[in-house]
């Protein structure tokens, strides 16, 4: 598949490249750009499955007990018999919808995606400091993303005790939950190479002139992530070790002594701790809400300097603000775990911190937001995405707070509540910001642009379904609908509102025809769209758009050098309204 | 039942509770004036500054106080409800447990797919259990051998409490983590193998409600529904007294 | 290609390093992370634990003693192996690098040991929660302790012909992997006393 994407490339004929044989150039290559062009089509696709699970999912909390139409009867009896889901195969989807789109979707994707391919272009250099290593984080990605697909074949289907894997239940779940363990090993050891990678690269290769402070700000956001990435991982792949000795060598690590599964005593030692598994998992997971954000921020903040024509409000402060955010993430953990127990002095430490950590998020958005003042803004696709990508992470942050408050976190906990929150700032939040990347840097990646039209229309529809889709959870989650329900009818309380459940399910399916135009675009863009007239068809300063358009393998004819900071547009008595980086004299 | 759930909070029964719908709905209006306030300035400066002949950018960029206090203002807000809101109810939930003479005390076993009720009978004591005793018929593995057991009662699914009486529940599981969910009684609470939980409440009003299960606890999970029932004082008794073991 | 990747063998002149000596910091700092997740998670189970047992009493001190002898001498030949480069010596280094990996060795063989007389006497991870943190601790470290031999097994034989072309890169790979080989004998300086020990 990455070869087709790449294919551009081959019409310039950068010499050099021709010397490697096929499989040197277009699969297991070293290239960044190579690798990133890779981890986008990989994760865009896996994007879309993990959004087709859930599709499905919604089908039964839509009309439950019902068959599925038309597709329903090409299931095998252990997913759907006669086409009627079985929870068995609901709590797969729901499970690995989480896991996919976190995993294999939006992080590769934001990072491995954007960040390989983009980040060493903007900071002036040939490649990524380890570009083997590189390779490496691919295909370990790669690897771990089979495995993860494997395990719905496997007896008794993929991981199905939610994303999160609490055990005991998932020490007891069937051998599809081992395979996640070895997925995410593989995905975790994949993450940790690409951050050791980005923050060498970030920090040792840097263009001459090419000052911290002189950084786009994408690049800061990449490397708050990589640190992110590199010490908030390594905890997880503890507990998956633990969980998997637990599961293989029947240790008792999450185990406590006595317990009695289905009236029968369990053949454990015993004298293990389920809520350990909630600590070393949170641990990684509140950071990896960052992990899935910061990179997002990056991209948009890139999209709005460059779309107001002028320099973002305040560059120090997001700076600022985004170290304090990566570092604040590594302490507000247990907020996902206030009803375990924890003690009156934990949880008003951890309530805290939550409230602390939403000041630099409120920093970031605010400074966005006052970007646009002053400005003379072009309402381009990539544009209206970032734009969107704003109000969007508003309310994801502001339905965060309800949450993070023990009193009421009390009543909307492990509701509806909580999905909309969150899904506001990953879903319309985040993938709106990876949509205005693929929409920004497709020319740079192919040497043309995609249509303006179909992007327009992708995203009006794509806003408003978004909006449908999420927004009614909230009221749901108010009413006291819980997550995780196979049957949405069970309980009296969920009755009145299950209308709403219809509502977000054709919302959601809406949402899916909504891709349509933005996959007829992408493809078709490849081989038919405009090509660029040079080699910065935005008028953007940073060093990627000094690049030849492809940049062929080394990235540039010379190595850049940097004179000025990363958003100097509209400068006063200057010709044109963007001064790139690169630019001795104020052009 | 529709008496008691409608599109916005299920209607609260508990005398806690409403500390925590006055925090939901002071949340949301201030949720709502940020982000209408917000949004506002966000579409005047895309009208005002939008692209077009004869319009400029300007490099210079307008210096903001207004964030400044805003942000200030917002941490302010922000210090008022975990100290002035949610502490004191949390506080009180966790800490503040009614006397054991005086509360109704009951133990709720959680296990897949059912909510197993322990009330201790007329002594108050609660009889010894032991995990190796449990089977299908004795689901807590309740030795009645044990002298302060033979009066105690167990029921499944079923959790009656008196009305205007403070109850005090011992809360643990069997096998996974279960959460113990009263909506109308603005509690959840995880149910963790291994530990037992105290969690109290009081009811306002009589009614029967449900006990909901809200951690993913395997695949009967959406099944995991009990009945909860606040009777008054008399009716409580006698249900107590129709359920007493039979000698 | 028309520019080469920079740092490879000189160090960064506003850092000080070179592109792989940061590559393994950053990588320490994360192997830090993960065997600081295990080592909160064994001070959680120990404290939650009623019966936890003395290490002194269950587990083989002796042989633990000799184990951490070997580790702490082969980074001292590591770091003399790194020093013969350093003089210009390819010889010297051979041989002090063939004395690391054969220590490295000995301390799995050793550790092996360990492991069959506990299995001899039927004592699985699954036997207690001890036991369980135990194996899985000297476990992942073991697998360390592999892995370093591996590399420096590489580095001993094929990896040295880099020498020729470029003496100082060499070098830095040689101190990167003696930071590698240190740290997996700092994890040992830790889990040695906390498991045997207390």
């Amino acid at each position: 598949m990455s070869h087709h994407t790449h294919a551009p490339s081959a019409d310039h004929g950068h010499h050099g490249e021709h010397a490697l044989p096929f499989w040197r150039k277009y699969i297991f290559s070293v290239d960044h750009k190579v690798i990133g062009v890779q981890y986008t089509v990989t994760s865009l696709l896996f994007l879309f499955f993990g959004f087709c699970l859930i599709m499905l999912l919604r089908w039964q909390l839509a009309y439950p007990g019902q068959p599925l139409p038309l597709i329903g009867q090409f299931f095998p009896e252990t997913q759907m018999i006669s086409g009627i889901m079985l929870p068995e195969f609901y709590y797969q989807l729901g499970a690995m919808h989480g896991t996919i789109m976190i995993f294999l979707g939006i992080v590769p994707l934001a990072v491995g995606g954007f960040g390989n391919y983009v980040l060493p272009l903007q900071i002036g250099a040939p490649d990524m400091a380890f570009p083997k290593l590189n390779m490496m984080s691919y295909w370990l990605f790669f690897i771990g993303g089979v495995i993860m697909l494997a395990s719905f074949f496997v007896p008794g289907g993929a991981a199905q005790s939610g994303w999160t894997s609490y055990p005991p239940l998932s020490n007891i779940a069937p051998p599809g939950q081992t395979w996640w363990l070895v997925g995410m090993a593989f995905l975790i050891n994949s993450s940790l190479l690409g951050s050791v990678n980005f923050i060498v690269t970030i920090v040792q290769l840097r263009a001459d002139g090419l000052s911290f402070f002189r950084l786009p700000f994408f690049v800061w956001a990449q490397f708050v992530t990589s640190f992110l990435l590199l010490l908030a991982f390594p905890p997880l792949m503890a507990a998956s070790v633990l969980q998997l000795m637990d599961r293989v060598a029947h240790t008792s690590f999450f185990m406590p002594t006595g317990l009695v599964v289905n009236d029968q005593l369990a053949q454990v030692s015993g004298g293990g701790h389920p809520v350990l598994w909630q600590h070393l998992f949170w641990f990684l997971a509140h950071p990896e809400v960052y992990v899935l954000i910061l990179p997002a921020m990056g991209i948009v903040s890139e999209i709005i300097a460059c779309n107001t024509r002028k320099p973002l409000y305040g560059y120090k402060a997001l700076v600022y603000a985004s170290i304090f955010l990566g570092f604040m993430s590594f302490i507000v953990w247990a907020h996902h775990m206030f009803l375990t127990d924890m003690g009156i002095t934990m949880s008003a430490f951890f309530q805290v911190t939550t409230m602390i950590i939403s000041i630099p998020s409120v920093i970031i958005l605010t400074t966005l937001v006052l970007s646009l003042w002053g400005g003379s803004i072009r309402f381009t696709t990539p544009m209206l995405f970032a734009l969107a990508f704003l109000p969007m992470f508003g309310i994801g942050g502001l339905t965060g707070l309800p949450l993070g408050l023990t009193a009421s976190d009390v009543h909307l906990h492990d509701t509806y509540y909580v999905i909309g929150h969150f899904h506001y700032v990953v879903a319309p939040g985040t993938i709106f910001a990876l949509f205005a990347g693929v929409y920004h840097w497709f020319p740079k990646v192919t040497g043309r642009r995609m249509n303006e039209t179909l992007g327009k229309i992708h995203f009006f529809f794509s806003f408003i379904f978004m909006n449908c889709v999420f927004m009614p959870m909230f009221i749901q989650g108010l009413a006291g609908v819980l997550r995780r329900m196979y049957d949405p009818m069970q309980y009296a309380h969920a009755q009145p509102v299950q209308p709403l459940n219809e509502f977000i399910s054709v919302s959601a399916w809406l949402l899916g025809l909504a891709q349509i135009p933005f996959i007829i675009n992408f493809f078709g863009s490849i081989w038919r769209g405009k090509k660029v007239e040079n080699d910065n068809p935005w008028q953007a300063t940073t060093l990627e758009w000094t690049a030849p358009t492809p940049p062929p393998h080394g990235n540039f004819a010379h190595p850049p050098v940097v004179y000025r900071g990363p958003y100097e547009y509209s400068v006063p008595n200057a010709r044109q309204d963007y001064t790139p980086q690169t630019a001795k004299e104020v052009l | 039942m529709d008496k008691y759930y409608g599109w916005g909070l299920p209607i609260d029964i508990s005398t806690h509770g409403h500390a925590i719908d006055r925090l939901i709905n002071l949340l949301h209006v201030f949720m709502i004036v940020m982000f209408v306030g917000w949004f506002a300035f966000f579409i005047i400066a895309l009208v005002r500054f939008r692209q077009r002949p004869g319009h400029k950018a300007s490099y210079e960029t307008k210096h903001f106080k207004a964030p400044t206090y805003l942000e200030i203002g917002v941490a302010v807000f922000e210090i008022v409800l975990l100290a002035g809101f949610s502490m004191p109810v949390w506080t009180a939930l966790k800490t503040a447990l009614p006397d054991k003479s005086k509360a109704v005390q009951v133990r709720v076993i959680a296990q897949q797919f059912a909510w197993n009720i322990h009330y201790p009978g007329p002594d108050g004591v609660f009889g010894k259990t032991d995990p190796k005793l449990i089977d299908a018929s004795n689901p807590i593995g309740l030795d009645r051998a044990s002298a302060s057991a033979a009066d105690d009662i167990v029921t499944v699914n079923q959790l009656n409490v008196p009305v205007s009486a403070p109850v005090l529940v011992q809360l643990s599981s069997k096998d996974v983590i279960h959460s113990f969910s009263l909506q109308v009684m603005r509690i959840k609470q995880d149910a963790i193998p291994g530990q037992s939980i105290p969690v109290w409440f009081e009811a306002k009003k009589t009614g029967q409600f449900e006990i909901a299960c809200a951690q993913l606890c395997g695949l009967g999970h959406y099944r995991m529904r009990g009945f909860f029932n606040v009777q008054e004082q008399e009716d409580f008794q006698k249900w107590l007294a129709e359920q007493a073991p039979k000698a | 290609m028309s520019s080469e990747i920079r740092y490879i063998s000189h160090p960064h002149p506003v850092t000080g390093v070179t592109n792989s000596k940061l590559g393994v910091w950053c990588f320490l700092a994360s192997e830090i992370m993960l065997f600081g997740g295990l080592f909160s998670a064994l001070v959680m189970l120990r404290g939650g634990s009623t019966n936890w047992p003395h290490g002194f009493e269950v587990l083989n001190v002796p042989l633990a003693t000799l184990n951490t002898m070997v580790l702490i001498t082969s980074s001292v030949t590591m770091v003399l192996s790194w020093a013969s480069l350093v003089r210009k010596d390819l010889g010297k280094y051979r041989l002090y690098m063939a004395v690391t990996v054969l220590l490295g060795l000995a301390f799995l063989v050793i550790k092996s040991f360990e492991y069959g007389y506990k299995f001899e006497h039927h004592i699985y991870p699954s036997k207690s929660t001890f036991y369980a943190i135990y194996f899985t601790m000297t476990g992942l470290h073991g697998l360390h302790v592999i892995g370093g031999i591996i590399v420096n097994a590489y580095f001993l034989l094929p990896g040295s012909k880099l020498w020729h072309k470029d003496p100082e890169q060499f070098t830095g790979r040689i101190e990167a992997a003696g930071l590698y080989w240190h740290f997996v004998d700092l994890v040992w300086i830790f889990l040695f006393p906390i498991l045997y020990l207390l």
